[in-house]
């Protein structure tokens, strides 16, 4: 297993939002998480990569057989998490060519990625300051496949991106996954994005906790046609382990 | 090759002099002239349209030179310090561009010593210049003032690029006073940057837009050491119409107090300004007071101004981290971007300069 999510509970602001939650991800795997906004979802990735004010108050987390929720952000990323916000920071004066040779020496691979992403001129611009929505998206890609991490925490990759955009994305990012042992948890609305990649598993995030899981295109049919209403109904019968 | 010629000059005193903007090898500059303490040790052109010398000599030799010195204090009503010694007079000939900057430097070098210079600088009709003045201290320069007064005299269509860095150290005290006059269609780009430790630092220069279509931006870069205060403000007087003004400033406190005044004056309903203030404050004792000050008698004129200061954004940081910086890498990208050296509106050459200056100091006060 490659991920490993035992019973944990995360309180923010002082409010409990995710509710003794389990989740597992094999290497090579890709999971992706439906649910309604506000349900908890982008605060489990939060707390997956340990940003403060997202601590796991209990339950456990074990990545690649090691307990890493007392570790530092920066700590769990050596050790190969990867993460592409719902709403990225901007930031005044450091540019997105300054991240891009951190996270990658090779400048080639820079420049054909950018290109590929239309970013080019993007580079040397502040970080994602006065980025269109679907600017800031591609940028948040771009950064995530040059960091090359084991496991990605996508937060709404394709959300506010046109047709043509999520196609190119969606390409890129398949072909990252398709590379031996890369798995990914994919959070997702529109559902678009499962065109492009081969998802196994889906669930579904409803106040704060994980209530179905099955395969991601029934769920995400199902949502589409009947709403969360569907989801909250079934979850007796179907608990998730 | 002033390298050479300053055999009174140890490697420690040329580094500081090189962290004050010197280039020592002259071979990216078009002109220069250093002083230190009281002692004008060197200046030459290698251009012709640019005349540099000291100020005596400009005083004794030069019949104009005697209407310029101290006319712009005059032209104020302002009084000013007339116990100085030495300083330097520019005059740049009309017409004349030139591609590499002019550089001159001031050096404290004996402990306790007052310096109290007096520059004189004239930029011709339509002549174009960058000029770099470097102001630093040699580690011997304990408990050392400076006092710098400069005249700026910009004719028609006149474009001067005048960036002064600071380099001073713990124990001294520094008062440039700075004004400029500006003709018709002039552009006055002043850049100040201060990055080591200094005592206290209190200068407000001031630009009057004499003429119509006249410029100045004034932008400054400051890092605050602990201990350290820096009263530091720009004024703009937009007299004539269709003049335009800007006032950019960042500062970073590492502990010390930095006061970042600004002052917009207009005096013509046909004018565009506007005044920015950015402060970041790395640590509990730092403060950063923005003072931004605009004065109109005038109803619906063009001026804006935008402040703001705080404490660096967590969520910047952990943006970071979560790219693999640890947290001290990250809060020195951070302030690295944040002392932009793009908001100087420097030549290419000069930026990169500045860049590896700014890159050493911050790397060194982490
Ligand atoms: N820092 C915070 N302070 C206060 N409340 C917070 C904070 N972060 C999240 N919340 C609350 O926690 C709940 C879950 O938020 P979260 O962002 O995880 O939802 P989400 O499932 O990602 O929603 P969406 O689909 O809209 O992105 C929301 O009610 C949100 O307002
Ligand atoms: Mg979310």
């Amino acid at each position: 297993m490659l991920l490993e999510v035992k019973n944990i509970s995360v309180n923010v602001a002082g409010k409990a939002i995710l509710k003794d939650i389990s989740l597992q991800i094999k290497k090579a795997e890709i999971a992706v998480l439906f649910g309604p906004n506000g349900s908890g979802k982008t605060t489990l990735i939060k707390a997956l990569m340990g940003f403060s004010g997202y601590s796991i108050s209990s339950g456990s987390v074990i990545f690649k057989d090691k307990e890493i929720s007392g570790l530092s952000i920066e700590e769990r990323v050596k050790m190969g998490l990867g993460i592409m916000y719902q709403h990225p920071a901007k930031i005044r004066g450091v540019k997105l060519y300054q991240i891009a040779q951190f996270l990658c020496r090779d400048k080639k691979k820079i420049e054909e990625l950018s290109e590929r992403l239309s970013l080019r001129e993007h580079l040397h611009r502040d970080i994602n300051l006065d980025f269109s929505g679907g600017e800031m998206k591609r940028a948040e890609l771009f950064q995530i496949l040059l960091q090359e991490p084991d496991l990605l925490l996508l937060d709404e990759p394709e959300s506010g991106v046109d047709l043509e955009n999520i196609s190119v994305m969606g390409k890129v990012l398949n072909e990252y996954l398709q590379k031996p042992g890369k798995s990914a948890l994919i959070i997702t609305h529109t559902g678009y994005i499962l065109d492009y990649i081969h998802a196994k598993n889906g669930c579904v995030m409803m106040d704060g906790k994980l209530w179905c899981v099955g395969k991601p295109k029934e769920i995400f049919e199902s949502i589409r046609k009947e709403g969360y209403e569907k989801c909250r109904e079934c979850h007796d019968k179907q608990r998730i382990e | 090759m002033i390298n050479k010629e300053l055999n009174n000059f140890g490697q420690d005193d040329r580094d500081i002099v090189s962290s004050s903007g010197m280039d020592l090898t002259e071979k990216m500059r078009s002109a220069s002239f250093l002083q230190e303490d009281s002692r004008v040790q060197l200046y030459r052109s290698f251009i012709d349209g640019v005349q540099i010398m000291s100020i005596e000599e400009a005083l004794r030799n030069i019949p104009e030179a005697k209407s310029y010195f101290g006319s712009s204090f005059k032209l104020l009503g302002r009084e000013y310090p007339t116990d100085t010694q030495g300083g330097y007079f520019i005059r740049v000939k009309k017409g004349a561009t030139v591609k590499l900057p002019i550089q001159a430097c001031l050096f404290l070098k004996a402990a306790g010593f007052k310096q109290k210079v007096h520059n004189v600088i004239i930029i011709e009709e339509g002549a174009k210049v960058y000029l770099i003045t470097g102001c630093s201290a040699s580690k011997s320069a304990d408990e050392g003032f400076h006092l710098g007064i400069s005249e700026f005299f910009l004719k028609e269509g006149a474009y001067l690029n005048f960036t002064m860095v600071h380099s001073w150290k713990e124990d001294v005290s520094v008062k440039p006073i700075s004004i400029a006059l500006l003709d018709k269609g002039a552009t006055f780009i002043s850049n100040y940057v201060s990055l080591r430790p200094v005592k206290e630092i209190t200068m407000y220069p001031t630009a009057v837009l004499q003429g119509d279509g006249a410029k100045a931006s004034f932008n400054s870069l400051i890092l605050s050491h602990p201990g350290s205060l820096q009263d530091i403000g720009s004024r703009v007087i937009l007299r004539a119409k269709d003049t335009h003004a800007e006032i950019v400033s960042r500062a970073v406190s590492l502990g010390g107090k930095v006061i970042a005044r600004g002052h917009l004056k207009a005096e013509n309903k046909d004018i565009k300004a506007h005044l920015e203030c950015r402060g970041l404050i790395l640590s509990e004792q730092g403060t950063i007071h923005a003072i931004p000050e605009m004065e109109s008698d005038f109803r619906d004129v063009d001026m804006s101004h935008e402040a703001a200061i705080g404490r660096i954004n967590k969520e910047e940081i952990e943006y970071l981290c979560s790219r693999g910086f640890t947290r001290e890498q990250a809060q020195s990208v951070i302030v690295r971007g944040f002392m932009d050296v793009d908001i100087l509106g420097l030549p290419d050459l000069l930026k990169k300069e500045i860049d590896v200056l700014e890159e050493r100091t911050l790397k060194a006060s982490f």
